[in-house]
């Protein structure tokens, strides 16, 4: 649908909402004004008659009712001169949602900035002892953090437990603040087809299982370490380890992301997994994320 | 109840020996009431079926385990088929019965198109039958109060033209000069359902049960919203009050207050109320313009509503004390009191600044529920109790019982909207507390965790107003149990006509 912007739709709009506004003016002085001798004490019937005993008054509208039509009415105008709503006119005030917004986020900035400010200067690891900046980054955490890692940053399933020390990306605080501010993009391609289907894949979990000591067919093993050597060394290692520059898990540790079943484990070798970490450096601005990432970093290093 | 097919076989005359005795000792016309009864019973099966999902749904909330992982139980599935069945369902059949009544019975004349009126039952009952089928497998639309997929829009248009042609073709043949102005309340609801109905199921099928909206973005949202919102302003409100307008100066048995505040009120309220949908899409994408005017008609509305709350009461002075012995006529005079309260919160809620607070909470639920179980629900269970007895010749089994019923009914609003109220507002002001330094002081999850005991309140509310229907229908069917249909004879027209 293509934007209404011609001069018709102006007046499209113009139009009907002053004169329905006229209109119901009309509507209730002229109701007023027939309602005849409003002192009189009798109050007539219209003559009327349905289904036998079915009849109307024609009793006067009530004053204090018609007062506050009258009010609303004239409310009406007033906020429709002052504000915007008569097509494109914009109102004597000037105001816009977007305008207020911006004021609004400027009076923030302007009150809040200097607090989050002040501590930019710190460095992470001292700033992760100082208890008042432990404090705002906590409230930030759990403001804009808590969605997928948790209140109590531990993490789910898909999202990595922040308190355990273990760090696909690096521990150092200013690689945690990296992640924090350009964000992250893990991928795990989907090996199923290189290693020929569902025995290869399950030669594969065997040999994957191998590496955390734990229980395994020792000839599957085997055939899957072959593999392990041609597929999955570069990204995780001779040994396993992983590689934090490109946020390859360690997969002789305990610790798996997206679950540790032998099911889920063989399914992340032949379908894949994707990971994301969304930017926070244009949304937040270096401020929070710094105090935020003192915070994370503080979780681990305690 | 076909008399003349009857009187045409000696076995069915034997059968239906007294109407047929009636209708040759006065040789008039009888009213269509069949098709009045069939709607009258569906509208108590439905009640009880809308409601019970709704206490269902409320008592999720509360104990997250009682969808038991069951996916065709879970509230997102179950939510829309709690409120098309209470509005469609139950208020739909409410709407067909008591107008195919009405317009009877203030026209002189009986229903036109017998067999379209036929279809009109049997069309609506297999759209819900369509809804309960389809809405817990997930086959949604995503509008909200119009979820229903292309096929069964198609056939609601079918059944609503004929609803029109049924309605108006009576209107039409009446026997009187002067239209009753409950019929300009059934009229002006029949025709801008219709047009809204058109306008917002709009769409592009891909396959039988999928298609998308034929608007995008805020567009889509504002056609939705201008739906949603005269849903209510004529589904839920001129509908109703063209209910109000028969049943509550017949059981009161005094005129209706004042004729020009019904004219005033009805011109008003048609033309304003079309306006009002915006105020659902404050501080979003859509235009500020737009914003304004649905603000501004939102409160230019409340005293067009207000002018049906005084015709409704007013009509009562002069027989106040009638509502110490009958709790039908109290039934309907409550319901005109919460039709004044949700009309006065409505337009307050549509406030911008009140908005601010009030959405995305469940004061908004709250608000709902006070229009539709203390409005629509009150006036129409008063009206069934006139009705399903009338229409087979009884009286009402035990005033006690609608006693007990009005009771729990008003003890259940008042939990639901109290404990909605209280939850609403602590929503509001949780999400907007901030701390010294300007952030949030409570995650989300934390407002979630506040609600608990409110939502265990509102369940035991939708809990009572469940068993307050159930003792209705209890009681109606005691008063027909056994019965035989009537057939009633038109009455010629009297008064200065």
């Amino acid at each position: 649908m293509s934007d209404f912007n011609s001069e018709f739709w102006n007046w499209y709009i113009i139009l009907p909402t002053v004169l329905g506004i006229v209109w119901c003016f009309w509507l209730i002085w002229w109701m007023s004004l027939s309602s005849g001798d409003t002192a009189s004490k009798d109050v007539e019937d219209t003559g009327h008659v349905w289904d036998e005993d079915l009849k109307e008054y024609n009793n006067p509208l009530p004053r204090w009712w018609l007062g506050m039509f009258y009010i609303t009415l004239i409310f009406g105008i007033v906020y429709l001169a002052l504000y915007p709503g008569l097509g494109t006119f914009e109102g004597y005030l000037g105001w816009s949602s977007k305008q207020a917004y911006e004021d609004e986020i400027a009076a923030a900035d302007k009150q809040y900035g200097p607090l989050f400010q002040k501590h930019l200067s710190q460095d992470l690891v001292s700033l992760s002892e100082d208890t008042h900046g432990q404090k705002m980054g906590e409230r930030l955490f759990l403001n804009y953090c808590s969605t997928c890692h948790g209140s109590d940053a531990r993490g789910a399933r898909g999202f990595p437990n922040l308190r355990d020390n273990d760090w696909l990306w690096g521990s150092d605080p200013e690689t945690i603040k990296q992640t924090i501010l350009d964000g992250r993009k893990g991928l795990m391609p989907a090996w199923g087809g290189p290693l020929g289907g569902a025995e290869g894949v399950a030669n594969m979990t065997d040999y994957v299982l191998s590496l955390s000591g734990r229980e395994h067919d020792a000839s599957a093993a085997a055939i899957g370490q072959a593999q392990f050597n041609i597929f999955c060394v570069a990204c995780h290692g001779v040994d396993g380890k992983g590689n934090t520059a490109m946020g390859a898990p360690n997969l002789t540790d305990k610790t798996w992301l997206h679950g540790a079943s032998r099911a889920l484990i063989s399914e992340s070798i032949d379908k894949g997994r994707q990971g994301h970490m969304p930017a926070h450096r244009d949304f937040l601005g270096e401020a929070k994320v710094h105090l935020i990432a003192a915070y994370v970093y503080g979780l681990s290093n305690k | 109840m076909e008399i003349l097919g009857a009187a045409s076989t000696e076995g069915r005359l034997h059968n239906n020996h007294n109407e047929v005795r009636d209708f040759l000792m006065t040789n008039t016309e009888t009213y269509n009431y069949r098709v009045v009864r069939q709607f009258a019973i569906m509208t108590i099966v439905w009640a009880i079926v809308g409601m019970a999902v709704g206490v269902l749904i409320a008592a999720q909330l509360a104990w997250p385990a009682l969808n038991f992982d069951v996916p065709w139980l879970t509230f997102s599935r179950l939510r829309p088929l709690h409120t098309n069945a209470v509005i469609f369902a139950f208020g739909g059949s409410a709407l067909f019965a008591c107008s195919y009544y009405v317009v009877q019975h203030t026209c002189h004349t009986k229903l036109v198109f017998p067999k379209l009126a036929a279809f009109t039952f049997w069309g609506w009952q297999v759209i819900i039958l369509s809804a309960a089928i389809t809405l817990p497998l997930g086959i949604s639309s995503a509008k909200e109060y119009a979820e229903l997929e292309w096929p069964i829009d198609i056939l609601i248009t079918l059944v609503w033209v004929a609803y029109a042609i049924v309605f108006f073709a009576t209107i039409i043949k009446r026997q009187v000069k002067h239209i009753y102005v409950a019929n300009w309340f059934f009229g002006a609801f029949i025709i801008t359902v219709a047009v809204l109905h058109l306008f917002n199921s709009a769409a592009l099928p891909v396959s039988l049960w999928k298609s998308y909206s034929a608007y995008a973005g805020v567009q889509d949202a504002m056609v939705q919203w201008w739906y949603g919102h005269n849903a209510v302003g004529f589904f839920l409100t001129a509908g109703f009050l063209g209910i109000m307008y028969y049943f509550v100066p017949k059981q009161a048995g005094r005129p209706v207050y004042s004729y020009r505040l019904s004219v005033v009120h009805f011109w008003a309220l048609i033309f304003t109320y079309i306006w009002a949908g915006p105020h659902h899409l404050h501080y979003t994408a859509l235009p500020d313009w737009a914003q304004s005017l649905g603000m501004v008609m939102s409160l230019i509305l409340l005293a067009p509503s207000w002018g049906g709350m005084i015709n409704g009461i007013m009509t009562l002075s002069g027989a106040w004390h009638k509502l110490r012995t009958d709790p039908v006529l109290r039934l309907l005079v409550v319901s005109i009191s919460f039709y004044g309260m949700s009309t006065f919160e409505g337009p307050m809620m549509a406030i911008k600044t009140v908005n601010a607070l009030s959405h995305y909470t469940d004061w908004t639920i709250g608000h709902v529920h006070s229009g539709a179980l203390g409005w629509v629900a009150l006036v129409s269970m008063g009206a069934m109790y006139y009705l399903i007895p009338r229409l087979f010749g009884r009286e009402i089994y035990s005033l006690k019982l609608v006693e007990v019923h009005f009771w729990a009914a008003t003890i259940g609003i008042v939990l639901y909207i109290s404990a909605m109220w209280v939850a609403g507002i602590t929503q509001g002001l949780m999400w907007r507390a901030v701390n010294d330094d300007g952030t949030l002081t409570y995650s989300f999850v934390e407002s979630v965790q506040a609600m608990h005991p409110y939502y265990i309140v509102r369940t035991l509310g939708g809990a009572f107003f469940l068993i307050g229907t159930l003792v209705m229908a209890y009681n109606l069917w005691k008063s027909i149990a056994g019965a035989r249909p009537v057939e009633v004879a038109i009455p010629a027209p009297s008064g200065a006509h």
